[in-house]
């Protein structure tokens, strides 16, 4: 591989493409974390401030005030709870998959195809389900309603990093009189820690992110980060300043996370079909 | 002290070598020694019992719902057989929703894959700076849809967008045009948001799928005197073939679905010209209460789901083979 040295208006053409592409996918990101600093007059201003004079932090303030970081927990404990009962109930059924091949080729692809359900089809009949079980509006109603997506989504990459594990490892261990609960909980399991944080960060991004569940099923105490957004815009202005600091607040979690998943990332977003 | 130590892991090691003789013959000595056959599925029953709860369950009420005139108002929820079906398709605006959906999967997934397939190879032609752009693409994919919706509409905005302003700068005018006012631009404006969060999407996917690539056929290639377009067209493309097909059936799916951009960016406005089924279901539902009209609006999207779906499990299966 000895790359020719490439002519000077060529490499040049390059970089300004690499520019432009790059410009256009992060621009969005550069204006929203610019408007979250800038003050009320500043963003309400037209033709628009590219850059704040001084960066202003009164809109996060506000955005705390109005109950912003209230959202935030809810939004922390709904996901990590649906993720948390996912990972713990869906890694049983991945390892019954993967090592005893319960249920043959279809089992696995049936719980693939729940991921994919649409929130639409589902929410009507919660609706009147959690109606008579008053869980309107409540922390449960989301986990439980999370885990349609959370639970085939552990199940089917759990699956693919068991499969990954030498069958020989557990072996050893049900010799030494272990039972297959155990050598899965104390065998198998340590040795898929990674693809179980991996997915455990998936799981936990999806439902950060989630908004239809959450617009239709709660009010004002179980509202997560992603419906109170909305709940900012009055019907005569849009505060700005405020939308750019929460959208802030829930942007920079999921950057951090899917940093720490880069290694498995094309694996988590395409179900495995890409490693 | 040391002797019997010793001799104890000896055996355990013999034994051990024993077992796993025994226990790569057949599976069913294996299942045989912690149980019945059945006692594989004990470590599957509680999802399955969680998975008939909260998705089959509902999915099957809602079908019945589908069945019935349920609105509030009613003191009795009639049946009406295929009454709700039938009205779906005889009044224009489900249609319209359904239209809607696809003309924004099947323009904005083309763009993306067009969009990410290029730049895939564009990035990989040089090494230098590939990690940095990998990182910089995966931001906008984990931008929570509602931020994006929100984000686009500052960007769109008549008077506070810069979109305006930049347009105003080529054309050295002002320009004030109110992009999700109109019809003709509400839906493209919509386009681009998605095209804009997804298409690094595809890119990731792509990159990660043409990296993998061997080099060594495109120097044959290269010896045998095939052009970098040729090269193109003639390798990477029919190579890629299998990883596109998934990654587009993965977008569709998704795409089919869209609510969150469309609630926060326009609103299903200016009339009902952008509209998806999912956003029309959700107004059947909460701004109408018309349970059994919306699930059975839900189920006929399901049912077109479906068809989707069967054909990306299947690309799946033959991928994991």
């Amino acid at each position: 591989m000895f790359a020719r040295r490439r002519p000077l208006w060529k490499r040049l053409l390059r970089w300004i493409i690499y520019a432009a592409v790059l410009a256009f996918f992060l621009f969005p990101i550069f204006w929203i974390f610019m408007t979250s600093i800038k003050s009320a007059s500043e963003y309400m201003h037209s033709p628009p401030i590219w850059f704040p004079a001084a960066p202003d932090l009164s809109s996060f303030r506000r955005a705390v005030e109005v109950g912003g970081l209230d959202a935030m927990r809810n939004s922390i404990i709904v996901s990590s709870v649906s993720t948390l009962l996912a990972l713990l109930v869906g890694s049983f059924a991945a390892y019954g998959l993967a090592r005893y091949e319960v249920g043959g080729e279809n089992l696995p692809f049936f719980f693939l195809s729940q991921r994919f359900l649409p929130p639409v089809v589902v929410i009507f009949p919660f609706l009147l389900m959690f109606k008579t079980l008053r869980w309107i509006d409540t922390y449960q109603a989301l986990i439980v309603v999370y885990l349609t997506f959370n639970l085939p989504y552990t199940i089917w990459m759990m699956r693919s990093f068991f499969k990954e594990i030498p069958r020989e490892i557990e072996e050893s261990a049900l010799v030494d009189g272990a039972s297959a609960v155990g050598a899965f909980w104390h065998v198998a399991l340590p040795l898929a820690v990674p693809g179980l944080i991996a997915t455990g960060i998936f799981c936990f991004i999806f439902s950060w992110s989630e908004f239809f569940f959450g617009l239709t099923l709660t009010n004002i105490r179980a509202t997560p980060l992603s419906v109170f957004l909305p709940g900012l815009f009055g019907k005569q202005m849009i505060m700005w300043g405020e939308v750019g600091a929460l959208s802030v607040m829930a942007v920079v979690p999921l950057f951090v996370l899917s940093f720490l998943v880069q290694r498995f990332l094309v694996r988590g977003l395409t179900m495995g079909a890409v490693k | 002290m040391v002797a019997p130590c010793l001799r104890h892991q000896v055996g355990r090691h013999h034994q051990k070598a024993l077992w796993c003789c025994v226990a790569t013959s057949t599976a069913q000595e294996r299942t045989g020694r912690i149980g019945g056959r059945w006692t594989p599925w004990l470590f599957v029953a509680p999802s399955l019992a969680i998975v008939v709860a909260v998705t089959i369950f509902p999915t099957l009420y809602s079908l019945y719902l589908s069945f019935f005139r349920w609105e509030p108002t009613l003191a009795d929820k009639p049946f009406i057989g295929f009454g709700n079906y039938q009205e779906l398709f005889s009044t224009g605006r489900f249609v319209n929703a359904l239209a809607v959906t696809a003309l924004i999967t099947i323009v904005g997934v083309a763009l993306e894959l067009a969009v990410g397939f290029w730049f895939a190879d564009f990035v990989l032609a040089d090494r230098r700076g590939q990690r940095l752009v990998v990182a910089l693409m995966l931001l906008p994919v984990m931008v929570m849809p509602v931020v994006v919706g929100y984000t686009w509409r500052l960007l769109w905005d008549a008077a506070y967008g810069p979109i305006n302003q930049i347009l105003g700068w080529i054309l050295l005018r002002p320009v004030e045009y109110t992009w999700l006012g109109q019809t003709s631009t509400a839906l493209l404006a919509i386009i681009v948001t998605e095209v804009w969060q997804w298409t690094p999407f595809m890119f990731l996917i792509l990159y990660a799928g043409m990296s993998t690539l061997d080099g060594e056929i495109y120097e044959a290639a290269e010896i045998d005197g095939a052009g970098t377009w040729q090269q193109f067209w003639r390798m990477t493309v029919p190579l890629m073939l299998p990883i596109v097909i998934v990654a587009v059936l993965i977008r569709a799916v998704d795409s089919i679905k869209m609510f969150d951009v469309i609630y926060t960016l326009t609103g299903g406005a200016p009339g009902t010209s952008t509209e998806t089924a999912s956003y029309y279901i959700y107004q059947v539902g909460y701004q109408f209460f018309r349970l059994g009209y919306g699930a059975a609006a839900s189920i006929v999207l399901l049912l077109i789901l479906s068809v989707l779906l069967t054909f990306l499990l299947r690309a799946l299966r033959s991928r994991m083979a």
